[in-house]
């Protein structure tokens, strides 16, 4: 665990007795970045897939094979000029988030906790086999054990990968040497479209792991302090 | 070993500011060293907070967070779509300021093309308004010193520039095609009209209209077209003239154009940006 742990005691009279144990895990930058992700995220996927109704295809427009028809239900804007409004709002705050958080996790070092780095190779394995195999739980020495670093580093190395994309379809003339790398406007939006569900990936497995450690952690995203952080 | 990471070890139970047990990263490191340095202290002192302190101080962290439910604001009906509005603007004015006015789109060999008969042909009502050819002019009106009806001779008089770009659709498609005009820039020029007015206005035969900033205007791409695959233009794509601008959106290039002003104040703004969409939406 990340920072000090805390005993909370209750006092009646001249004794107190300890009830809980408490870690301040997730500065204020953090928590405030977390959220306002998570709301841009969500309009930027609904408001996508949107968008993506208008076309949806990766090939030629003649003659044009859909390749999925995604229910308007699930989807953000209701019409494609809607949700391009939801899209083309939504993706300030989206890089405005990951920009703050990137510089906040940069300059205050705590980037450590979550990069994933070859150190941390040798210990996904044996997490692995916890997490989908009854392995033994390996032991902690890090606010994030190896496979938590190699998701986080993902998940922020997909944002990126989701801005870049993004830009080279918002503006393959002006980023070209953007959609160059990505192999021109076609296949960036292909990609931008990849990324999109890899990200989802990530949001499932993240979600999952939440519900199976419990509120206290759920809590700690939104006050900073997590109860009992040995359970 | 710096004095102030000492603040956590004498934390006793009257603490009552949260920050100063604030876990720094140093922490942890901090209490092995003090270990070593005195083997009497074993268990360091655990700094203490009241229960009902606890509940306080995680209430108050609570409330910091909630600015973040300022974006509900976009939930809420009355507030929705001038929010929008104002993103999408924002998203314009950045596009604008983005715009450079001597980077080229890029241009594709003839083997890129897409096939003519597999160049889609998108209208907004009619496929073919009907023009009478030879009655045609191009109306010219606004801030230019040569105002009245140009015929098409007058304009195909201008260099002919002819280019292989991508056109790309605001529904996600693209094609690769084969344009031939005359650069709306020169075409200003015949006209005298005043560069530094801030619009380009077209009006079509079939009632389409759009809008167009000076900036795009006087890129060397943007064309007046009337050949596509070097051949004349058909009446699906919008004969006999044609915008044709590699550095926007397709619904930006109008067709059957009738009309073209050059204006300081727009009253309409496109057929489709009047409805909702991205005003400036270049590439």
């Amino acid at each position: 665990m990340s920072g000090t742990a805390i005993d909370i005691v209750r006092t009646t009279g001249e004794d107190s007795e300890t009830v809980a144990r408490a870690v301040y895990e997730h500065p204020l930058p953090v928590r405030l970045c977390h959220w306002a992700n998570a709301i841009s995220l969500f309009v930027m996927v609904g408001s996508g897939l949107q968008i993506f109704r208008a076309f949806p295809s990766f090939g030629a427009k003649i003659p044009q094979k859909d390749l999925l028809n995604w229910p308007k239900s699930f989807a953000i804007g209701g019409w494609l000029g809607g949700a391009l409004q939801w899209h083309l709002t939504f993706m300030w705050i989206y890089i405005a988030t990951g920009l703050v958080y990137l510089g906040y996790q940069i300059f205050s070092g705590h980037y450590r906790q979550v990069l994933f780095t070859r150190r941390d190779i040798p210990g996904v394995w044996p997490m692995v086999k916890h997490y989908f195999f009854f392995g033994p739980k390996p032991e902690a020495h890090e606010a994030y054990n190896p496979l938590q670093k190699q998701a986080y580093t993902a998940a922020i190395g997909l944002g990126v990968l989701s801005v870049a994309t993004g830009l080279a379809v918002w503006k393959p003339v002006q980023f070209s040497w953007l959609a160059w790398l990505m192999g021109g406007f076609h296949w960036a939006r292909f990609l931008h479209f990849l990324v999109m569900w890899a990200i989802l990936g990530f949001v499932f497995g993240h979600l999952v792991m939440v519900v199976l450690h419990g509120w206290s952690n759920f809590v700690s995203m939104l006050t900073g302090w997590k109860k009992d952080p040995d359970d | 070993m710096e004095p102030e990471n000492d603040k956590p070890q004498a934390g006793g139970p009257k603490r009552e500011d949260p920050k100063t047990v604030d876990p720094n990263m140093a922490a942890p490191e901090l209490e092995e060293s003090k270990i070593k340095e005195s083997p009497v202290r074993l268990k360091p002192v655990q700094p203490v907070m009241n229960a009902r302190q606890f509940s306080r101080v995680s209430r108050r962290e609570l409330l910091k967070v909630a600015p973040v439910l300022a974006l509900g604001a976009f939930a809420i009906p009355r507030f929705q779509d001038s929010l929008l509005k104002k993103g999408l603007g924002f998203s314009d004015w950045a596009s604008a300021r983005l715009f450079r006015r001597a980077h080229l789109a890029q241009t594709f060999a003839d083997a890129d093309l897409t096939p003519f008969e597999k160049f889609p042909i998108n209208g907004y009502d009619v496929e073919d308004p009907g023009v009478i050819f030879e009655n045609w002019t191009l109306t010219v009106s606004g801030a230019v010193q040569k105002p009245g009806d140009y015929k098409l001779e007058q304009i195909q008089l201008l260099p002919r520039v002819r280019q292989n770009t991508r056109h790309v659709c605001v529904e996600g498609w693209d094609v690769i095609g084969r344009f031939g005009g005359a650069r709306l820039a020169d075409f200003l020029a015949m006209t005298g009209a005043d560069t530094s007015a801030r619009f380009i206005t077209v009006a079509c035969a079939d009632d389409y209209y759009e809008s167009l900033d000076m900036a795009t205007a006087l890129h060397p791409q943007t064309l007046l077209c009337y050949e596509m695959y070097d051949q004349p233009l058909s009446r699906k794509h919008g004969a006999p003239l044609r915008l044709n601008i590699p550095t926007k959106i397709g619904y930006k290039q109008a067709k059957y154009l009738t009309d073209l002003k050059v204006t300081n104040v727009l009253e309409k703004v496109g057929y489709w940006e009047d409805q909702g969409y991205s005003e400036f939406y270049g590439l």
